[in-house]
């Protein structure tokens, strides 16, 4: 690593927190440099985040001085954690405790689990992290999926770029938090908005809160993202009947959202001269792939917009012009690839800036692009992936004596089961272990399922 | 059912949760009771109760006891039988 991440070379401020702590950019920088000095580079830190100050100096210490952070949410289930610590062998593991958060040393010589014995560096095991590695997150709101991405620091400067390009960022916006740190969409509002100077308005308050309301009035608050289910949630709030003068930019991402709502916020914008934005993007890619430029908002409804600045789309196995394909991406922000064992993490480049999405999409006439369905069985709850596979799997290891198949639509999974008798317990575990609310599990008793003669679910055959 | 079981109903059906819990809780003092869950909520007490609550009641509803106390004085809700 050539230079910090994060010049942090601004006079202003970085940080509001809800609780009404102000930081400078200058303070924000000592703050990580204390939090780096106990830590060595190229270390392996389990960050486990929420949107609170603790969580952001420690990811910015991790990225200026080389240190590899894995974000986890903080109040990740405990089983899942010591899952993940098993396999990846953390170093530390940085976590909320009563008094504050604590830096807990895992992976040091002789057992001895002093912060001072870091100077040890030489026998850090994870010296054998690649070079380029700069960041690692989880693949989905987690079926227990020990997958991660891959992440280099070419990778963030690259996506952090063009979205500062266009979605014209500058130092005079403050960004309010309404996604988590682990998740990438919410993680790249946070790295575009530093990258410029901005002042970001840290809180863990949900849009459903008075509080939440109350802070983006007193700190007026100039943007905000959202996944489609945000969306709906404002519409119920009767967000157009709110007064936001500040507010300039909503930004939505993390799934499909419905045409008529697009509609609704993208007239709402036009009307208040706001600027509403569509954007498209998977963690595989950093963040973003595409933005649909809000002044086209109205007239391609529906439409995911144009590949980012550096990056273009190409679709494979195109029957003809206007014609389906697998949406493959090419740009900078391509990651490394994905990590199943600590060994991974020492890897290389795997994709050579070349993605495929698993999405299969069709472009228009004037070249934007509209997501038609997956290539892949997964589903998106909540702007979180959740693979339907996966579930399947996890559904039979707890509950052994019964036959299951997964569907549905996103934010709606219909889980069929063969025993009549399990249906809520079937219901709680998923939500329990994909950290997901209950109410998007849709859990129904089926005699059996339907299979083909080779055992495999015919999943087009379920009611 | 009279108004008061009919809105211990509509947490215990919101959230998946016994009476006794429900008359307690308090904002995302369990998972279910997250900001989806609210959204559930208010459709759960909008249709026992046939009412329409305003966004700013349903950014303050952050208890038990706090939607009993909006319902009874802002929806005409009479909890006293």
């Amino acid at each position: 690593m050539t230079e910090p991440l994060f010049s942090l070379d601004f006079c202003g401020t970085a940080v509001v927190t809800d609780d009404g702590r102000i930081v400078s950019y200058v303070e924000l920088r000592q703050l990580a440099e204390d939090w780096a000095a106990k830590v060595p580079a190229r270390a392996l830190v389990f960050l486990l985040v929420g949107n609170n100050l603790d969580s952001l100096v420690a990811y910015v210490a991790c990225l200026n001085h080389g240190i590899v952070p894995l974000m986890l949410d903080a109040r990740i289930d405990a089983a899942l954690l010591q899952r993940f610590i098993e396999i990846y062998r953390p170093d530390f593991i940085w976590r909320p405790s009563e008094g504050g958060y604590v830096l807990e040393p895992r992976n040091t010589p002789n057992g001895d689990t002093s912060v001072s014995c870091v100077s040890c560096i030489s026998w850090f095991e994870n010296n054998k992290l690649h070079p380029d590695l700069a960041l690692l997150l989880t693949t989905s709101g987690s079926t227990g999926s020990p997958k991660l991405v891959r992440q280099s620091y070419a990778n963030i400067r690259a996506n952090t770029a063009s979205i500062v390009e266009y979605l014209k960022l500058d130092a005079t916006e403050r960004p309010i938090t309404t996604l988590p740190m682990n998740y990438t969409y919410g993680l790249s509002i946070i790295n575009t908005h530093l990258s410029v100077g901005a002042t970001i308005l840290l809180t863990d308050k949900t849009l459903m809160q008075r509080e939440f309301w109350n802070f983006f009035t007193a700190q007026q608050a100039t943007s905000f993202g959202g996944v489609p289910y945000t969306y709906e949630m404002l519409d119920k709030l009767m967000f157009f009947r709110r007064k936001l003068p500040s507010l300039r930019t909503m930004t939505q991402a993390g799934g499909k959202i419905l045409p008529e709502l697009h509609r609704k916020f993208a007239e709402y914008a036009q009307r208040e001269g706001k600027n509403f934005v569509v954007m498209y993007g998977q963690c595989e890619a950093t963040a973003r792939m595409s933005y649909l430029p809000p002044e086209r908002a109205l007239d391609k409804v529906g439409s995911m917009g144009i590949a980012i600045p550096g990056g273009r789309f190409e679709l494979v196995g195109e029957s003809r012009s206007g014609g389906v394909g697998e949406l493959v991406y090419y740009g900078d922000n391509v990651t490394l690839g994905y990590a199943e064992c600590a060994e991974d993490l020492a890897k290389g480049d795997e994709r050579h800036g070349r993605l495929e999405t698993g999405d299969m999409a069709r472009v228009d006439d004037e070249g934007f692009y509209y997501i038609v369905g997956r290539k892949k069985r997964f589903l998106k709850i909540f702007g979180n992936r959740v693979n339907l596979d996966e579930t399947e799997r996890l559904i039979k290891g707890q509950f052994r004596d019964l036959d299951c198949a997964c569907g549905g639509v996103d934010d709606k999974m219909r889980i069929f089961i063969t025993d009549q008798t399990q249906v809520q317990a079937v219901r709680d575990f998923v939500a329990e272990k994909t950290h997901l609310n209950f109410t998007a599990f849709d859990v129904q008793f089926l005699a059996t399922i339907p299979k083909n003669a080779s055992g495999k679910t015919l999943y087009s055959e379920l009611p | 059912m009279n108004n008061t079981e009919k809105y211990t109903q509509a947490f215990m059906d919101a959230f998946s949760i016994d009476a006794e819990t429900a008359k307690t809780l308090k904002f995302q003092q369990i998972p279910a009771w997250d900001s989806v869950g609210h959204m559930g909520l208010v459709a759960q007490l909008e249709e026992q109760f046939g009412i329409m609550m305003e966004p700013d009641d349903i950014v303050d509803l952050n208890s038990y006891d706090k939607g009993r106390e909006m319902l009874a004085s802002k929806y005409g809700v009479d909890f006293s039988a």
